[in-house]
Order: structure tokens, then C-alpha cells, then sequence
């Protein structure tokens, strides 16, 4: 039995508080009007700062070339600047949601992907990971809290507290309207705020109450070993893995593809299910090892870390080729209305674009190639933490082009996004572990998983 | 002069393994184990050194990128920088998208194969040579241990039978 430790509570309390200050602070300081961006924009302009001179100079290029003699040039300078004022102060006040949506959606994806990988081992009969069941059913306890904080992000999107989303502003279906965009009216079957969100629920109901059967058949095998519970989870996990891949699917296409709604890509939504699954067995694996460092892990030896750090490896492989297989072929082949997703990206990105390429596959490939290295603690723990870091990376390629634009930057908001829900993380997925032996005792598997030795 | 050993043999690769312990234990010089498939954790009690052929296998990998990198950025870049369908064909880099496929799969080509030729070598395997197998019923059903005899010859037969084993020989070997 595990006891949650003060040190740890107080630290994931402590980043909670940072947190929600932090993220206060990008609220309070987002500006509310024109004349305030008005005012940032200056202020930048004066202190030559890059990315935001990069973005002005075309619109300003667009002004002059726009104007005819006839308006006087002036005249219509004003207005693209107003015009461009205008978008900048959309970016600017998304970004804090922006922050807040990234760190939400990965912490919940994460745990998400922990409990999938937990169900992937149950049907699977895996021999040697049983011993770990208890740690991945812990972590996965986010689940329910991480869905209910997301959901209501997206009911916020949705009652259009913020422009995250470009499909749900007002107009934009209705023909005539300035907001009225023909794209986007074309996809409106399928992306309109009801069905998104009915979508959302189900899904979202979904995955909980798989979890929620699920541990209440693993701790109920525990009290009685009847093993009608081990076969009851055996079915519930291969029913999950199906519902799973297709809201999976679904889902990355509504919460994330859809922010950038004129682009689609096929391959995206086995490409998030790379990016979060991967980080979840970093997780899994970073809390086996803090765990087995306390001393309460007993049965847990070298082999066990060793076989997560293979998945770890396996999966950022796995994850750079989805990557890379979007991204070239849309390079390759270079039509306009797909490559513009890319193109803004490395124009305007290009750090976190190609520095997530770093973290999430030169290094994970080059600490995790050798055998022995699997089994160091702080091999993987440095190469979880570049795995970990270079997905949250991913996440904010994906969400941040398509909300704020080139007027990103990592700041108070962000950080504290990723502190708040890193926190709570730590905290539910503790709590949880802390709520049943760490030893579940009558599974079949057991051990096999106790002897399991590489 | 001829040196002897003893061949040992087992039906059983848990009573081989446990001999061959026993065997280490009483500071016998084990030459060779015949099995007819791998038993796990024969390696380890016979002391042997683990293989270095993955780190070879890696090395052989960065030849192969290497090679692929090279060859089409002379290709491609230096030699004849010819427009095909709007690639650019300024600098590798600018290009290199496209040549990704090829600098994997020569990449694995040459860890592969080179890491399969050294096995080759390294073993002493390849077409027409001889087999050295000292007794039939080792690809078979049959594990043999071969000990290098020294010292008092009674002794070691008796310890070898002793150690389970369906049959001992005393071989003269040239």
C-alpha cells in the first residue's frame, strides 16, 4: 500500500496555485481593444521584436499595394491597419485560451492514452506488465476530472466566451454575412456546436465509464479472485480498444483539426493517438521508477523498465513516421490548400516545429538505442523528460498556429497552463494509487509478472 | 601429441544446465555445447561474453546514412542540380524531404546485411564447408557437452555421470 507523501502533495498543490496565477495573469493582461494592441504593437515595433515585425510587414505591403490613387492611398492604409489591428487583438485574447486548451486537452489525452495502454496489455494477456496495473489505473484516474474541465472548455468555445475555434463564430454559415465563408458552410453537417458537442459527451462519457468498470472489475477481483472479473475486463478492454480507435479518430478531428478548419489531413488522428500515447508511457514509466524509488514496488525490477522504455522507443519512432508522412506528403506534392498548414508553421514556428523533432526523435533514438541504457533510471528519466516536453511541443504546433497566430510566444499563460494541469495531474494520479494495494493480487497474470525477467 | 576430451551428453537441456554449472563450479574447461535449438540462459551459465554484434550493426547503420546522404546530395545537389517538377535542388537540406526514404531504407540495408555478413564471418559459416558436428543425434534430441580432459581421467568420467548425463566418452583428439 502506497500513502500519497506529503512532499509530493505539497509540490503538485504548490503547482497548482502557480499555475492558476500564472494562467490569471494571461487572462488580465490579454488586451480588451483596439487601441491597447495598438499600443503592444508599438511597443514591439520599437524594441525590434522579430516575429511580430515578420507578421505586420506583409499586411502593411498588402495596405500600399492595395491602395489606388483614385482612394488615395492613406485612406485604405488606415483601414488594412485597422483590419490588421483588429486580427491581432483576436490572437492576442485567444491566447490565453489557447494555453489553457493545450495544457487541458494534453493532460487528459495523456491519461487517456495510459488507461488505452492499460486495456491494450489486458487483452493482449500480457505476462509482464500485471505488476504495473496499478500504477497505469491510478494515473488513469484523471480521466474523469480531466474530461469534466476539458468538456466545460469547450462548452466555453462553444457559448463563444472565445474564438478558438474559427467554425463557431457567428455568420460564418449564413451567406451574405461578413463572417460568411463557403468552406466552412460546406462542412457545416458535421461542424456545427450541437453535434460537437453531443459528440463530445459521448465520447468523453465513453472513455470514463470504461475506465470506471474497469477498476471496479480489477479491485473487485482483488477482494473475492473470482476470476469472472479477470474474463468481464478481458471483454470490457477488446470492446474499449474498438470504441476507442474510432472516437479516437473522431475526436482529433473535432478538438484539434478543426481549429485550422480550411485543412484536413487523413492520417491525423493515428498521428495525435501517436503523440499522446507515447507521452503516457513515458508517464507511466517515469512514475513506475518514482514509485519503485520509494521503496513500494517491489516486484518491479530492471526487466519491467526496461520493457517501457522499449515502448517508449518503439513509439517515438512510430510517432516520428506519422510525422514525417504527413509532413511529406504534403510537401512533396505541394497543393496550396493543404501545404499553407505546413508552410505557416515553419515560417512562423520554426523553432518548436523542427525543435519537437529533436526532442520526440534524436534524442529518445539515441538515449534508448542500447540495452543496458533501458535500465537506467536516469536515462529514461532525461529521455521521458525530452519525450514529455517534445509532445507538449506537438501539441502547441497543432493548437497555436490556428488560434494566435504568429502572435505566440511560451509566456506566464502557458507555463502556468502546464503547471496547473501538470499539477493536478500529479495529484488525482496519485491520490488514486494511493487508493488500492499496489499489488493486484488475484490476477492470473500475476506471477508471470512478478518473475518477469528480460 | 593428441589431446583428450570428454563429450558428455544430455537428453535434457534442464539437466544440461545444471551440469554445465555443476561443471563450471569444479573448475572444468567447458570447450563447446552442441544443442539442437537455443537454450535460454546457456550463455550466462557458461560465462560467455555477450555479443557486440548490435553495436556493429549501428556503426554499419551510419555508414549506410552516410552513404545514402553522400551519393544523392552529389547526385542530386552537386552534379547536375536539374529542376524536376519544382524540387528545389538549392542545398541538401531544401530537399531533403524527398530523400528521407532512401536514407532509411539504405540505412537499414546496411546494418542489415553487413551485421548478417559479419555474423557470417565471425562464425566461420558459409556454403561447402564442412560441419563440425561431433555427434548426429545433437540436431536432434541430444545436447553434448565437450570438457577438456586434464589430470586424472577416471575422476572426470565419474563426475560427468554423475552430473545426469545419458552417456560419457573419453575422445582422442588430433
Amino acid at each position: 500500500m502506497y500513502t500519497f507523501s506529503g512532499k509530493l502533495k505539497t509540490f503538485s498543490i504548490i503547482l497548482m496555485v502557480l499555475g492558476i496565477v500564472g494562467i490569471a495573469y494571461g487572462f488580465l493582461t490579454a488586451p480588451k481593444t483596439v487601441e491597447q494592441v495598438e499600443v503592444i504593437l508599438s511597443e514591439q515595433h520599437h524594441g525590434g521584436h522579430g516575429s511580430h515585425d515578420a507578421h505586420a510587414a506583409p499586411a502593411h505591403g498588402e495596405a500600399t499595394a492595395h491602395a489606388t490613387p483614385a482612394h488615395g492611398e492613406a485612406d485604405a492604409a488606415h483601414k488594412e491597419h485597422q483590419k490588421h489591428l483588429e486580427h491581432v487583438l483576436h490572437q492576442l485574447q485567444n491566447k490565453p485560451w489557447a494555453a489553457v486548451y493545450i495544457g487541458c486537452i494534453f493532460s487528459m489525452l495523456v491519461a487517456l492514452g495510459v488507461f488505452t495502454f492499460n486495456q491494450i496489455q489486458y487483452a493482449a494477456s500480457a505476462g509482464w506488465s500485471p505488476v504495473l496495473f496499478r500504477v497505469m489505473e491510478g494515473l488513469s484516474a484523471y480521466l474523469l476530472p480531466g474530461s469534466i474541465l476539458f468538456f466545460l472548455l469547450l462548452v466555453a468555445s462553444s457559448s463563444h466566451l472565445n474564438h478558438l475555434f474559427v467554425w463557431m463564430a457567428d455568420g460564418v454559415t449564413e451567406p451574405g454575412h461578413a463572417n460568411y465563408d463557403a468552406i466552412i458552410a460546406g462542412k457545416s453537417a458535421y461542424l456545427n456546436i450541437p453535434s460537437f458537442l453531443i459528440r463530445a459527451v459521448v465520447f468523453l462519457a465513453g472513455w470514463n465509464i470504461f475506465r470506471m468498470l474497469s477498476r471496479k472489475n480489477s479491485l473487485a477481483l482483488d477482494e473475492t479472485g473470482d476470476l469472472t472479473y479477470y474474463k468481464r475486463n478481458f471483454k470490457l478492454a477488446a470492446t474499449y480498444l474498438v470504441f476507442f480507435i474510432v472516437t479516437e479518430s473522431i475526436m482529433s478531428w473535432d478538438w484539434i483539426m478543426s481549429i485550422d478548419a480550411h485543412w484536413y489531413s487523413t492520417l491525423f488522428g493515428w498521428y495525435v493517438f501517436a503523440s499522446f500515447f507515447v507521452t503516457a508511457i513515458t508517464v507511466i514509466a517515469l512514475s513506475t521508477l518514482y514509485l519503485k524509488n520509494k521503496g513500494v514496488l517491489e516486484f518491479v525490477n530492471t526487466s519491467h523498465i526496461h520493457d517501457l522504455a522499449k515502448f517508449m522507443f518503439g513509439l517515438s519512432i512510430f510517432w516520428t513516421y506519422l510525422w514525417f508522412s504527413q509532413f511529406m506528403l504534403m510537401w512533396y506534392s505541394n497543393i496550396p490548400e493543404e501545404v499553407t498548414y505546413f508552410i505557416f508553421r515553419i515560417e512562423e514556428y520554426n523553432l518548436p516545429f523542427f525543435g519537437m523533432l529533436v526532442l520526440n526523435f534524436v534524442l529518445p533514438i539515441l538515449l534508448l538505442v542500447n540495452t543496458d541504457f533501458k535500465r537506467l533510471s536516469w536515462i529514461i528519466v532525461m529521455a521521458g523528460t525530452c519525450i514529455i516536453v517534445g509532445h507538449y511541443l506537438d501539441f502547441f504546433n497543432m493548437i497555436m498556429p490556428g488560434t494566435v497566430g504568429a502572435s505566440w510566444f511560451i509566456g506566464a499563460a502557458e507555463i502556468g497552463s502546464v503547471f496547473f494541469f501538470g499539477g493536478l495531474f500529479i495529484f488525482v494520479g496519485f491520490s488514486a494509487i494511493a487508493k488500492a494495494p499496489l499489488l493486484a493480487k488475484n490476477n492470473p497474470m500475476i506471477e508471470e509478472s512478478k518473475h518477469f525477467h528480460y | 601429441m593428441s589431446t583428450k576430451v570428454i563429450h558428455v551428453l544430455y537428453n535434457d537441456d534442464d539437466v544440461l544446465m545444471d551440469a554445465v554449472k555443476a561443471t563450471r563450479a569444479a573448475h572444468h574447461h567447458i570447450e563447446e555445447v552442441f544443442t539442437p535449438f537455443p537454450v535460454h540462459g546457456l550463455d550466462k551459465a557458461m560465462g560467455l561474453k555477450p555479443t557486440r554484434l548490435a553495436i556493429c550493426a549501428f556503426i554499419y547503420g551510419l555508414c549506410g546514412l552516410s552513404f545514402a546522404t553522400y551519393m544523392m546530395n552529389y547526385i542530386m545537389i552537386q552534379d547536375w542540380p536539374q529542376d524536376i517538377g519544382g524540387k528545389p535542388s538549392f542545398s541538401y537540406i531544401q530537399n531533403m524531404p524527398s530523400f528521407v526514404p532512401i536514407m532509411f531504407e539504405l540505412t537499414v540495408f546496411f546494418a542489415a546485411h553487413l551485421m548478417v555478413i559479419t555474423f557470417f564471418l565471425r562464425s566461420r559459416l558459409w556454403p561447402f564447408k564442412k560441419a563440425e558436428n561431433p555427434d548426429v543425434r545433437t540436431t536432434d534430441d541430444h545436447f553434448l557437452m565437450e570438457v577438456a580432459l586434464h589430470g586424472n581421467e577416471e575422476e572426470a568420467v565419474e563426475f560427468f555421470k554423475n552430473t545426469g548425463a545419458v552417456e560419457v566418452k573419453v575422445i582422442d583428439k588430433h
